[in-house]
């Protein structure tokens, strides 16, 4: 794998999720108010609007939603990668992540909607954000 | 039907190059402004209502009306990225009910192709907002967040890649009887200027999966403008007027648990056709946003021309052809973003085809057409998008 892009900062509302990235933990959050799963990472419930929201740790297991394999990308990064997946997976804590299933040979034939995945986290060069990425079970 | 005439279009124009080095998009709306205003029968002078989607270079509220020279009482520069136009319709429509300008501009230039963006596999760069630093490390590419909605269609529904060829097929029919068109997969240099068939978009290689490249719309330079006035100036115009009936906004991000081969279109849609007072069956032409065969798909559910999940069937073997007397109604009669133009913001074509074919002026008419729809989607079919519905009428 190529160096991935790397997310970039000061940005206030995905620090907290990158940070918990390098000790190994998917994060996400819930409202206080009314326990609505929040994800992508924000400052305010999309349900009510409060702003007092607690960051839970995933236990990293879900099911792929749906998925597609890029045959072309012009970026730098990936231009040479060969065919890659993009995917939506729906964690078991009810909020849907944006990510790439790795760890199939195939990722044309052998990637399917409803299979289930479980993250890790791959590592990048020395002080980058590892990047949560899932793996069939 | 309704029969309110707040607003009409008045004057389109096209511009004809989807190849044009050395020409600046301000240039493209400004020539675009002049032939649209020729077109109606008006003068410079008459625009009082701007709406821009801030494309050109410099151009948008604080550069467009410096540009054209131009002092309106009107500005609107709602930027909904390809439904763009569809807004900027609904909102002239509005703004002239109200009183507040008679004569409303909205214009489009690009060169994408000159300067060879790279729209749809360019990758999704940059990072450093909320949502860019999720989506950054994962090479995500505008083809294959469209892609994704098509597999979880095929998933849900049993939608096949044979079906969705469809579109393409009917699509290039129309486009080879488009002169524009056939000029511009020529300059473009499209293998093959010709009809093709669904095994040759089969065939032809996927660029992410289910997408073949004969399923995604072209890169090209291009633009143009309408002109969309008062009932009053409406009456002296040289054409006859194309009247807006209904419209219906809408967006939708992607949600958590939530269904994403359902649009914004399955919210602007029922709006739109619930103020026109017509429904999806009396529509003669559809103008619907084809980025991609997926999005089409989609929005013709979504619009209700068909149960959810059914498109496939409603489009195969490219039965929606304009000279077809057993389809309900004709597609994307201009030959769409697959085969005639997408500069990157394509909502102003589904106007300007939508006006021809009511004025009887395409080079693919649909016989008596009366009733058209244009369906202009912004953004990422399976991520944050737009969805802009506009039904237009002729007398």
């Amino acid at each position: 794998m190529p160096k991935r892009p790397q997310p970039k900062f000061p940005e206030p509302m995905t620090q907290p999720f990158w940070d918990a990235a390098k000790e190994g933990k998917l994060t996400y959050q819930t409202c206080d108010d009314c326990k609505e799963v929040v994800f992508t990472p924000r400052k305010h419930c999309t349900a009510c609007g409060s702003i007092s929201l607690t960051w839970q740790e995933s236990k990293g297991e879900g099911t792929v939603y749906t998925y597609s394999v890029v045959r072309q990308n012009r970026m730098p990064a990936f231009v040479e990668l060969g065919a890659y997946s993009v995917a939506y997976v729906d964690l078991d804590e009810g909020f849907r992540i944006f990510t790439g299933v790795v760890g199939v040979e195939n990722p044309v034939e052998d990637i399917k909607i409803g299979m289930r995945v479980k993250v890790e986290f791959e590592k990048q060069d020395e002080g980058e954000y590892p990047i949560p990425v899932f793996r069939p079970i | 039907m309704n029969t309110d005439r707040k607003a009409a279009v008045a004057g389109i124009h096209e511009y004809p190059l989807r190849v044009a080095p050395g020409v600046s998009a301000m240039e493209i709306k400004a020539e675009s402004v002049r032939r649209a205003l020729e077109d109606a029968g008006l003068e410079w002078s008459d625009v009082d209502g701007l709406y821009d989607a801030n494309d050109g270079e410099g151009g948008g509220g604080l550069g467009l009306a410096a540009y054209l020279g131009i002092k309106p009482t009107v500005m609107n520069t709602t930027q909904v990225g390809g439904s763009s136009y569809e807004f900027h319709a609904a909102h002239a429509l509005r703004d002239i009910a109200a009183g507040k300008c008679n004569v409303a501009i909205s214009s489009y230039g690009s060169v994408a192709a000159s300067q060879r963006v790279a729209i749809g596999t360019g990758g999704r760069g940059g990072g450093g907002s909320w949502q860019q630093n999720m989506e950054v490390p994962y090479g995500s590419t505008l083809i294959s967040n469209y892609a994704m909605v098509a597999h979880r269609h095929m998933h849900d529904y049993g939608t096949t890649s044979e079906q969705l060829a469809g579109i393409s097929v009917s699509t290039r029919r129309h486009a080879m009887r488009n002169p524009d068109a056939v000029k511009a997969m020529t300059d473009l240099q499209f293998v093959g200027v010709n009809e093709i068939s669904v095994e040759d978009v089969l065939d032809s290689r996927i660029v992410a999966d289910p997408l073949h490249l004969l399923e995604c719309c072209m890169i090209s330079d291009g633009g143009g403008a309408m002109v969309i006035v008062s009932p009053e100036v409406a009456r002296d115009i040289k054409k006859k007027p194309v009247w807006i009936i209904g419209s219906g906004e809408a967006t939708k991000s992607r949600e958590n648990g939530g269904d994403i081969t359902t649009s914004a279109a399955a919210q602007s849609g029922p709006i739109a056709f619930g103020e026109a007072g017509v429904s999806p069956d009396e529509i003669d032409i559809a103008m619907i946003y084809d980025s991609f065969t997926i999005t089409v798909a989609v929005m013709l559910e979504d619009l209700g021309f068909c149960p959810k999940g059914q498109a496939g069937e409603l489009v195969a073997g490219g039965r929606l052809a304009f000279d077809n007397a057993d389809a309900p109604f004709a597609l994307n009669t201009d030959g769409g973003g697959l085969s005639s133009n997408h500069p990157g913001m394509r909502g102003l074509f589904l106007m300007l085809e939508s006006v021809r074919q009511l004025r009887g002026e395409s080079t693919s008419q649909r016989e008596g057409a009366k009733l058209a729809v244009a369906h202009g989607n912004g953004g990422l079919l399976g991520g944050t998008h737009t969805g802009g519905t506009v039904i237009l009428a002729a007398d």
